[in-house]
């Protein structure tokens, strides 16, 4: 027995560990301390879980404790790694480069800087998502103080290749960001072999809880400055005050653990499910394309375009499976993913994709089960598209002259 | 987003699904929207040569639940009207029939403009065609 929806949304957020939570549950309890109080056991033991936590996280990224910085999550690891830097080397500086394709929470604080009078080039991605690392060189002027690019995209699963960014980065005397929260623990991560200076990722993407996350902030070659974004009672060595999410840091730390442990089988394993997804949808359905790298991508990231049929209409027709689309009808906007724009792909394309994203806890049943629902909707939703009449008619939908309203 | 009840029965069970020939002189379609824009929708009457009533109609779209049902919806209401109470059939009742949210609002005026270019275009046919009749 599946127990339904079938949750396909594991890059949207994952089921924390019931192995996270199990080292949490005592931190809401007994060990209610003050992490910062340094006078009495409650603050000690708190204390030293912080510091287990500030270790498990360290290493899955081959990074030393004293690097990794607490946060509430990814979205405020990347405003405080762009914005930080921004500040503290604005002598240096103003020039940041990024890619087209990163999460709204590197994209909206570049803009920011943008507006208030900094450089930011958006470099634009080829048609599976990817930044060169030329293109990356080319882009750096004597002005540029940042490079900021994702690890791993979030929507198309796309891996960028860190290490050559990284060399380039430090041949430039130009310090390296990268987000790297849809990658912990899928991909293997090192900052020293990478190059990578600043690097954010978010708990709740990782088998842990929601609202906290790390910002990797280097020490040495070269020790890494920013600009704090929270004043207070100087926690973080001064970079993010604010008493520190004991339970939430916890059971990062244990799925940070997890993660660097089980990367290898569970990379196989997703890798082996979504192998059997495409495959079976492929098998069974024509004219679907995938988006993103065909095999420079996140084991468990499947993102197709279902050509003929509308990406909400087909969740909706498949209420029995937990995905999104980065169809316009899921945003206020009524526009596409900018992400499937960015690879070049048509509007309409765009609006008939749908991510699944496998996680841990799926299995091959629920697959199965998913392939099915899957055909199933399309089909029906192709029988009463004009679209794929047209198509079928041997109508080329690129000749048309659409009644845009 | 929540859908409501009537959106997903007309999802689940879409009426008058299909296509009729559209070279048929008594047969008016209309292709409304952009694949771009994440919506089309196909919407033909056929109009009976004496009475000059819509007899059936059929529609087929390309776009989510809320556009879906819009259509299905509009072909069941244009069914047994004249043209000129078809050409009536304001967009804001499908909202309200509907319950669509603001959001889905752009959904119905779409079903509203389908209905209208069907019967334009059956309009245009029969203008140019001396045999058809009008009535
Ligand atoms: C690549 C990427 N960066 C940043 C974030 C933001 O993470 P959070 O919402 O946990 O702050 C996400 C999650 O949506 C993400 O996928």
């Amino acid at each position: 027995m599946i127990k339904l929806p079938v949750y396909l949304d594991n890059n949207s957020t994952t089921r924390t560990d019931p192995r996270v939570l199990e080292v949490m549950l005592p931190y809401f309890t007994e060990k209610f301390g003050n992490s910062a109080s340094r006078n009495h056991s409650y603050g000690w033991e708190t204390e030293e879980g912080v510091d287990l936590a500030r270790e498990q996280v360290a290493s899955v990224i081959n990074a030393s404790s004293k690097e990794i910085i607490f946060t509430s999550g990814a979205t405020e690891s990347n405003n405080l790694a762009i914005k930080g830097v921004a500040a503290m080397y604005r002598k240096k500086g103003n020039h940041i480069i990024t890619a087209a394709t990163e999460h709204k929470a590197v994209i909206d604080p570049c803009m920011r800087l943008e507006r208030d009078g900094g450089q930011v080039t958006f470099l634009p991605v080829d048609k599976h998502g990817l930044v060169s690392p030329q293109q990356v060189s080319d882009a750096i002027t004597d002005k540029t103080i940042l490079v900021s690019i994702m690890a791993a995209n979030n929507e198309i699963g796309t891996i960028h290749p860190l290490k050559e960014i990284g060399k380039i980065c430090k041949a430039k005397g130009v310090l390296f960001h990268t987000d790297a929260t849809q990658a912990i623990g899928k991909i293997p991560l090192d900052v020293e072999d990478m190059g990578i200076d600043l690097l954010s990722m978010s708990a709740h993407k990782m088998y842990g809880p929601k609202g906290v996350g790390a910002l990797f902030v280097r020490r040495k070659d070269p020790r890494v400055r920013i600009d704090a974004m929270l004043d207070g009672g100087g926690h973080e060595r001064g970079m993010r005050s604010g008493t520190l999410n004991v339970t939430g840091i916890v059971g990062m730390g244990m799925a940070a653990e997890i993660c660097r442990k089980e990367l290898a089988p569970e990379s196989e394993r997703l890798l082996k499910l979504r192998n059997r997804l495409h495959e079976g949808l492929t098998s069974k359905l024509e004219d679907i394309y995938l988006n993103g790298h065909p095999v420079q991508r996140l084991p468990g990231n499947l993102n197709i375009s279902f050509a003929f049929v509308e990406g909400e209409g087909l969740m909706m027709g498949i209420k029995d499976v937990a995905v999104s689309s980065g169809s316009a009808c899921t945003s206020a906007s009524l526009e596409p993913s900018y992400v499937l724009k960015a690879l070049g792909l048509g509007d309409e394309l765009a609006h008939s994709s749908i991510r699944f994203g496998i996680g841990r806890f799926n299995t091959e049943e629920e697959i199965d089960f998913v392939i099915n629902d899957v055909v199933r909707a399309v089909n029906h939703l192709r029988n009463m598209s004009p679209l794929y009449e047209m198509h079928r008619q041997g109508i080329d939908l690129k000749t048309v002259q659409w009644a845009a309203h | 987003m929540a859908y409501s009840t009537k959106v997903l029965e007309h999802y689940n069970n879409p009426r008058n699904v299909g296509s009729f020939d559209k070279d048929d002189p008594m047969v008016g379609t209309g292709i409304v929207g952009a694949p771009e824009c994440g919506d089309v929708m196909k919407l033909q009457i056929k109009v009976n040569p004496l009475t000059g009533l819509i007899e059936d109609a059929k529609f087929k779209t390309f776009g989510c639940g809320s556009a879906i049902a819009s259509s299905s919806l509009a072909t069941e209401w244009v069914k047994g009207k004249s043209l000129d109470d078809a050409l009536g059939i304001r967009n804001t009742e499908i909202v309200e029939e509907l319950a669509l949210p603001p959001v889905k609002v752009h959904c119905s005026v779409l079903a509203e403009d389908a209905i209208k270019a069907a019967i334009k275009n059956l309009q245009e046919k029969q203008a140019n065609s001396p045999q058809a009749v009008n009535s």
